[in-house]
Formats: C-alpha cells, structure tokens, sequence
C-alpha cells in the first residue's frame, strides 16, 4: 500500500469499505434501470436511428445528398469526424498517460472515459467510410493483392495514414479496455444471482481467476499497452493534423498543426469526460468516487490544453502576416472578418475565454459551473474544425469560384444522428458494465480512502 | 494420507500478506494467492516469478516494425513506384520520411495486439471458460491463499496449527 501526504485531499469519500465498493458500482448493474434511464435511452435511440436512416438514404443516392459544391468538397463530414476523433482523445489519455505519471485520480474515471473514447472513434470512423459513397468497397483502403495489375494504396499520403492510425487507435483502446474490464466483469460474474447474467458475464469475464500469477501479468500487461498507448494518442491527432498540413492549401499548411491538434483534442475530449461523468455520477450515486476534487483535476487539464489552443490560435494570426505570404494573410483575415467571421467569434468565444474562467479556483470547483463550460468548449472544438475546414476552402485561389456551404438537411441528420448514436452506446455502457474500475479502485482505498486516511494509524507503520 | 488443497481466506489483503511472510519462513510452500484486486508485494513472498510478457511485447513489436518495413518497400518502391506530388521513391531510404507514421502504427498494432492474445492465452482467460477462482467472494472482498499438503513435507495437523495463528476467517479443505 503506497501512502500519500495528509494534505492530499482524500479519492474516496466517506467510510468505504472494499465490499462496499462492489456494492456501489455493481447495484446499478444488479438493480432494475431507473425510468430516467429508458428514456434517456429512448430520445438516443430514436435521435440515433434516425441518423442511420440518413446514412442509408446518402448510400443509396450519393454523397450528392451533403451540401457539397465544386468549391467546397470537404465540409461538416471531415468537421464531424475531426471533433469525433478528438472526443476519443481524452479516455486513452486518462488512462494510458496518467497511468506513467502514476495519477492515482484516474482510477474513479478511466472506465467510462475509455468507453467513451471508444464509442467517440465509433462515430468518427463512420464518416470516412460513409463518405466513400459506396461503402461496400471500403476495404479497398487495405494494401491487398488484386485483379487490378499492381494497384496498391498510396502510403505516401496522410489520408491512409489516417486509415492505419485510426484503426490501430480504435482497436488498441478497445484491447486495453477490455483487459481491465475482465476482472471486474469476474466479480459481477460472482455476485450474479440470474442464471442469465451469470452466463453473460462468465462468458464476458474470461474465467478470470485473481491468482497472484495473473495480476502480476495484468499488472504489466497494463503499463506496457499504457507505454505503447501514450504516443498512440499523440500520433493519431497528429496524423490527423497531417490531412491538412500537408496539402498546399492556404490556412492549413502548418507546421503548427500537429501539436495544436492533440492539444485541441484533449480539450475536447475531457469536457465531453466532464459533461458524461456528472450526469453519471449523479445518477448512479457514485458521488463518493467522482467528487469535486476529480471534477477540478480535470478542469486543470482543460484550463492548461486551452490555453496551448488559445495561443495556437494567436500564433497562426501572427505568423501568416509574418510570414509575409499574401495567400496565407488573407485566408486569415478572411477567417476573422470575412463570411464566417460568426464562427471564428464563437471559435475564438467558446476555446480561448471560456477556459481562462478556470483559474477562479471558485469555478473551477462548481460542478455546475464546469458542466456549462463542458458543453460550451465541445461547441467551440466543433467551431474550430469548422473554421480551419470551411474558411479555407471556400475562397480558393480564383475568386469567379469563391461559394459558400449551406448543410443540407442530410448533413445535419448524419451529425445529430451520430451524437444520438453515441449516446445509445454510452447509455447501454452505463447500464450493463462496471463504470469504476473495481479493482483499480479497491487497490488506493488504504492510501487514499477517507477514513483510512483520517485514521491515527495511517502514518504510524511507515 | 490423499492429497488435500487448504484455502485460508482473510478479510484483508495486509492480514494475508502477514500470514503468508509468517507461514513462508516456517518452511510452508504457498501454492497461490487469490484477490479481488493486485496484492503489491505479494510476489516475492509466495515465490511468484515476474512475468516476460513484456519481452514478447517488444518481440511483437519488432516483428511489426518488419512486416511493415517489408511491406511498403515492396508496394511502393518494387512492385509498381508511382511519381506522386515529386517525392523520391528510387530506394526505401530516399521515401522513408512517408513510411514513418505507418511504421510506428503498425509496430505499436502487432506489439499490443500480440501481447493482448499471449496474455488471455497464458492465463487461461478466453471467452466462455469456467471461473477458476476456489471461492465467489475472492472477486469481492476476500483473501485467499492455496496451500498443498503435497507441496509440503509436514503433515496436516502441523499445518493447520501453523495456519492458525495467521488470523484467517475461513477455512476449507478439498481433497485432490
């Protein structure tokens, strides 16, 4: 057991016991779902499937059916699996980078975060693929051998970058998830009194044992997938960024790119974690776990990864005057003032200001406070990708094709239908997996519980 | 005498690791522990070796790092080099810069995914297999430690005096 000093503030309120524990995060497992949740589940479901119906309408006619114009060829489709992506960023992170850096606070919210992170790559990776148009020859992004003489996939361009980091991205979260779900899945295996819950979950947990052999392999399986995870995450971003930086359009070749992305997509990914976790918390009464402490944790990083955005943000103004590139200086000036001078002011509003709020220590401790300012930086993240994508598109180098893009009712149904989607997967999460990592949890309870913490013995032994 | 296995639970993982540091230096042989979650320091104690996982991680590693390294300088400079916005593509060297993130993908892909798999595989854990732990509780709250008459020279009655002073709460004989 690994002792911290007193004036730590305590992870778990309140006098827990390890049975206790189980009790917490199992009986929302065990116990009938509240009427709130089959609503909730209901509205996703519907907004959700109403998205599959456009996806289905878009396959069966086009990509025609976006608001697309010769001008504009890329719009909310790269928007809306940029911000997905950058959503996913904030589970791995939790728990790959703060698992190095030995932050005993991830462990009330890593679960949920990952699940998150997972079901956001979901939703990112449908828009690459629906935007194929015909969907059904989606595979051909995979170097296979073929009947077209020796046609292979280009491994010089980001896109197929894209193709290797998202994939890889997806399916190391989904392994490095999973491998911590087993255990926990073993203790409601244990606990199951329904013979068909009991089959569910001993079929999902393995047969995991908790001898001393398999936790020693956990133990290490874990910091080795967090070791490979940790720049996993920076590179996806980053390949992400090179969608862009790498073409020869003013406004997205920069070499600023990569880092302003990760940055971006941490923001954004912890205040969608923030904007999940209070709800959730609250729901499930899992207050003495996720408490203020994890909540102004977590606004740090936001307050930190937004201001790197903010002064990305002043640097690529600052330089494409600098630079001295007439192209360049325009498409900026055009972004500030032009057309879509709207957006970069909700841009500008919702990822520079907002964030700065969060040196009030006052405000960065209110629960209602931070979960206001969750949702306005996913706006804002959103904003962002539209900007970088649509201001500099929709001027390009010869002004008779200058156009504007207007998202038809397609557009907007795939996106709202993605976010309703997300849900329904992040709902059904909530209701049939451990949202805690049990075990992770039980292991700081001596070292950071509350009562063990306030006891006179907890400083005497060592 | 038939062999039996003892299961000595405790309510406390400090308790267990207490009681196995006493019985192990009177000589028992511990033949495994069981918990609801990792027992630090519970390792050296009953004699469990550190796992090499971590060197069939870099294994798997360096296996996708050659694959990949293969791959595309057969596809992209062998079998058909295409001229594409000017990059040079005359040996794997000159075009290596674009090899780069697929590289570091495909690498970070084998090395999780192959260790992912020897992990379950190593542990017996694969969908659909029977619990393996001796008692319910063990994934909850409790404590055990698994100890082999056949493992150790004394007999049974010396082995449960020993164990008694360890502060057990439970006790539970199975022949084998």
């Amino acid at each position: 057991m690994q002792k911290e000093a007193a004036i730590r503030e305590p992870l778990i309120l309140g006098h827990k016991t390890y049975h206790d524990i189980t009790e917490d995060v199992c009986r929302p497992i065990e116990d009938k779902a509240p009427k709130m949740w089959y609503i909730l589940f209901g509205i996703a479901l519907i907004i959700g499937l109403y998205g599959v119906g456009c996806i289905l309408y878009l396959l069966g006619t086009g990509v025609g059916v976006w608001g697309l114009n010769k001008t504009i060829g890329w719009a909310w489709d790269i928007t809306n699996f940029v911000w997905w992506v950058g959503i996913g960023h904030a589970g791995t992170l939790i728990s790959a980078v703060l698992l190095l850096f030995r932050q005993k606070w991830r462990m009330a919210i890593n679960r949920s975060a990952e699940a998150m992170t997972i079901f956001a790559v979901f939703m990112a990776g449908l828009f690459p693929l629906i935007h194929m148009g015909r969907l059904w020859v989606g595979y051909w992004v995979l170097p296979i051998p073929n009947q077209f003489g020796s046609l292979w996939v280009n491994f010089n361009s980001p896109l197929l970058w894209d193709v290797f980091a998202i994939s890889t991205y997806l399916s190391v979260s989904l392994v490095f998830w999973y491998i911590g779900l087993i255990p926990d899945f073993a203790t409601i295996r244990d606990r199951a009194k329904k013979p068909l819950s009991k089959k569910m979950y001993s079929i999902l947990s393995f047969g995991w044992s908790g001898r001393a052999k398999h936790w020693n392999r956990f133990e290490l399986v874990s910091l080795v997938l967090a070791g490979l995870a940790t720049p996993l995450v920076f590179s996806v971003h980053s390949i992400v960024s090179f969608d862009f930086a790498t073409s020869v359009i003013p406004g997205w070749h920069t070499t600023i790119f990569p880092p302003y992305f990760v940055a971006g997509a941490v923001f954004s990914g912890f205040a969608m974690v923030q904007t999940l976790l209070l709800i959730m918390r609250k729901a499930m009464s899992l207050e003495a776990y996720i408490h203020t402490k994890h909540v102004e944790y977590m606004n740090i990083v936001i307050m930190v990864t937004g201001s790197i955005v903010g002064t990305a943000y002043i640097t690529e103004l600052f330089i494409s005057w600098y630079s001295g590139v007439e192209y360049e200086a325009y498409a900026f000036l055009n972004r500030a003032t032009g057309p879509y001078w709207w957006a970069y002011f909700a841009m500008m509003t919702c990822n520079v200001i907002s964030p700065q709020l969060m040196w009030f220590r006052k405000l960065r401790r209110s629960l209602l406070f931070t979960f206001f300012i969750s949702i306005v930086v996913n706006i804002g993240m959103w904003f962002e990708r539209y900007v970088i994508i649509m201001t500099s598109l929709h001027r390009d180098y010869l002004p008779s094709s200058w156009s504007m893009h207007y998202p038809s009712p397609i557009d907007i149904g795939v996106y709202i239908g993605t976010i309703g989607l997300f849900f329904t997967f992040f709902l059904l999460f909530a209701r049939f997996f451990p949202v805690l990592a049990l075990n992770e949890i039980k292991s700081i309870l001596k070292g950071s519980g509350q009562s063990y913490k306030e006891s006179p013995d907890y400083h005497k032994n060592h | 005498m038939a062999n039996k296995v003892i299961y000595v639970m405790y309510d406390d993982d400090g308790v267990l690791k207490d009681g196995a540091k006493k019985l192990v230096s009177k000589g028992i042989k511990i033949a495994d522990a069981f918990s609801p979650f990792p027992i630090h320091g519970i390792d050296p104690i009953i004699g469990v070796k550190n796992t090499r996982l971590g060197i069939m991680a870099f294994i798997y590693g360096l296996t996708g790092l050659t694959l990949a390294t293969i791959g595309m300088r057969y596809f992209m400079i062998v079998d058909w080099p295409m001229n594409i916005g000017g990059k040079p593509n005359f040996t794997y060297l000159d075009n290596i810069l674009s090899f780069i993130p697929i590289s570091f993908e495909f690498t970070v892909l084998c090395a999780a995914h192959g260790m992912a798999i020897t992990y379950l595989l190593k542990n017996r854990t694969l969908p659909g297999m029977p619990a393996q732990n001796p008692d319910p509780r063990t994934t909850d709250d409790k404590f055990v430690l698994e100890i082999r008459t056949a493992d150790n020279s004394m007999d049974e009655k010396e082995l449960d005096k020993l164990i008694k002073d360890t502060g057990y709460i439970e006790i539970d004989k199975k022949n084998i």
